[in-house]
């Protein structure tokens, strides 16, 4: 008993190594009363942890659920549980590495668009917490003298997020959210998604041809200018005026700023 | 510091009444629940919520925790600070604690005698602990400094538990009496926790209440459990959170506030949540209990005290 007072941690440390590892021996230092077993016990602390955790990641990850179905997602929810278990207690930033773990999966290569799918539904989810921030006024530009546009550099509003997929993943998850079936989606067709939240709701929608390479330079700090040549090259058929129309009516900037104006 | 704080999140609609939150019975607040909730106008009971769940910078959950919090009293129900751990708190979830405490100034602010944390891996689940002098002290020190940093007292729940240790020098109630002393925290006494843990123990609930500092209790809660067996077959409870109270548990309620009069009695409900009439009648059932025996103090003690 001495023993056990002086080093107290070792008694947690027991406890804790066998919460996610079923091979484990319950710890000896736990007990049921009147000499019961604590076998069982003990059992009901792994469940709750592995059970919780599993359904940590089903309220994050519900369109990869609907896809693989409730069972297929569980064993895989558990095997990245055990691999991978939360380091924050805040639970909504949990499974940051579920998309790359599910890309991994061997059991997922039939359904090669399912990480993809994962990362909209991580990127839904931070949106959804982000900082709140009015967005860019949709009359902003027209003040800008012509002359200075190319120079412009636009804040990002915090929700703000881009997905790039080989995959149909912004029509899969749009599918999935709205409860509609998805068997008859071409999932091979690409898709770039914008998610962001203006307002209350998360929006996520597709970027049209250059849009996440003209988006993901603007996120950088890059100028109009500058991430526009770079849409240019990622798709001929990139057109400035709708694109950036486009992101400021959905709210994607908080501000912008002239470029030279240090 | 606290400018940065302050520029974390938009200007907040100032508050609306003054916290006091008495007698009264509430609920967990569950999202789903706002627009029904919205619709009823302020009420008379108080709302508690998980801490860590608006501890995100800004969106929806924000937006809704303010708006029951305009009218009605809040609970800030912290469920992973890991007091009851053998390592160092947390210190960024501290600071993300004090920030949520600064903008919501709850009635009331709990926490578990529980830990969740070890290591870097975080089970979420409220795991056991052993009594001794040695958890005692640590416990201690960790709820004074929890204490100093969100700069108020805070209510210290009892757990339910499925194992005990062999290593435990003293008593549930007894270790939990002392950390009150010892730090002047108040107790927030989970009655279901205390039917459970009794049950699966072997102890009587009954006497764990007239072991518990009673006088030190600023919250109850009251919940639904599930029941499962143990290794010998015998009745293990479950601590689900998923039902209505069970009638046992009722009557221990009555029995405590009876004994020590009315206060702040949640009901939790935090899985297979049910439509807001049911949760809101499981509230309206404990109101009944806490203004009968609010009406009987007065009418035996009242005239004595004029």
């Amino acid at each position: 008993m001495r023993r056990f007072e002086q080093h107290p941690r070792s008694v947690y440390t027991a406890f804790a190594a066998g919460l996610m590892d079923p091979s484990r021996d319950t710890p000896s230092a736990v007990v049921g009363p009147k000499g019961k077993g604590a076998a069982k016990r003990y059992n009901v602390y792994r469940n709750n942890v592995t059970v919780s955790l599993i359904d940590a990641l089903t309220a994050i990850y519900p369109a990869v659920q609907r896809i693989t179905g409730p069972d297929f997602f569980r064993a895989m929810a558990r095997s990245h549980v055990r691999a991978a278990p939360p380091t924050s207690p805040l639970l909504f930033d949990y499974g940051r590495d579920f998309p790359a773990f599910v890309q991994q999966y061997e059991y997922a290569r039939p359904t090669p668009w399912l990480a993809d799918t994962a990362r909209v539904e991580r990127a839904w989810l931070d949106a959804y917490h982000a900082a709140d921030a009015p967005p860019l006024s949709p009359t902003a530009l027209a003040s800008v003298a012509p002359d200075r546009l190319a120079d412009l550099v636009f804040t990002v509003h915090p929700a703000t997020r881009v997905v790039r997929s080989q995959f149909a993943v912004v029509t899969i998850f749009a599918a999935s959210r709205a409860g509609t079936p998805a068997e008859r989606i071409d999932a091979s067709a690409p898709e770039d998604g914008l998610i962001t939240r203006p307002e209350f709701d998360v929006i996520v929608q597709r970027l049209p041809p250059g849009g996440a390479v003209f988006l993901d330079g603007l996120m950088s700090g890059r100028t109009l200018a500058e991430a526009a040549s770079a849409a240019l090259e990622d798709s001929q058929n990139f057109d400035l005026a709708t694109n950036i129309a486009g992101l400021i009516e959905v709210g994607a900037f908080t501000s912008l700023t002239s470029g030279d104006g240090k | 510091m606290d400018a940065a704080n302050r520029s974390e999140g938009p200007a907040i609609a100032p508050l609306r009444f003054s916290p006091l939150i008495g007698g009264f019975a509430g609920t967990s607040f569950k999202h789903e629940h706002l627009p029904a909730i919205l619709a009823e106008g302020k009420q008379r009971g108080f709302f508690e919520v998980h801490a860590e769940n608006y501890m995100g910078a800004g969106g929806p959950p924000h937006r809704a925790l303010e708006a029951v919090r305009r009218d009605h009293p809040l609970s800030l129900h912290g469920v992973c600070m890991s007091i009851g751990g053998p390592q160092p708190l947390d210190q960024e979830h501290l600071a993300r604690f004090r920030r949520l405490v600064d903008r919501y100034q709850p009635a009331l602010v709990s926490e578990h005698l529980a830990w969740s944390t070890h290591g870097t891996t975080y089970f979420n689940d409220l795991l056991p602990l052993p009594y001794t002098q040695a958890t005692l002290a640590r416990a201690c020190d960790h709820i004074d400094q929890m204490q100093d940093v969100i700069r108020r007292p805070i209510l210290l729940e009892n757990p339910s538990t499925y194992v005990t240790f062999r290593e435990s020098t003293m008593s549930e109630t007894d270790f939990i009496r002392r950390v009150a002393q010892r730090t002047g925290c108040g107790l927030l006494l989970d009655i279901n926790n205390v039917f459970v843990s009794a049950t699966n123990h072997g102890f009587s609930a009954a006497q764990y209440l007239t072991e518990f500092p009673l006088s030190r209790v600023g919250e109850i809660h009251l919940a639904g459990h599930a029941w499962q067996t143990d290794d010998e077959d015998e009745p293990l409870l479950i601590d689900s959170h998923d039902g209505p109270v069970a009638d046992p548990v009722w009557a221990l309620f009555e029995t405590t506030i009876r004994r020590c009069g009315a206060i702040p009695t949640l009901i939790e409900w935090d899985s297979k949540v049910p439509d807001w009439p049911i949760l809101k009648a499981e509230a309206a059932a404990a109101q009944a209990i806490l203004d009968r025996c609010h009406s009987i103090a007065r009418r035996t003690y009242g005239h004595a005290a004029v």
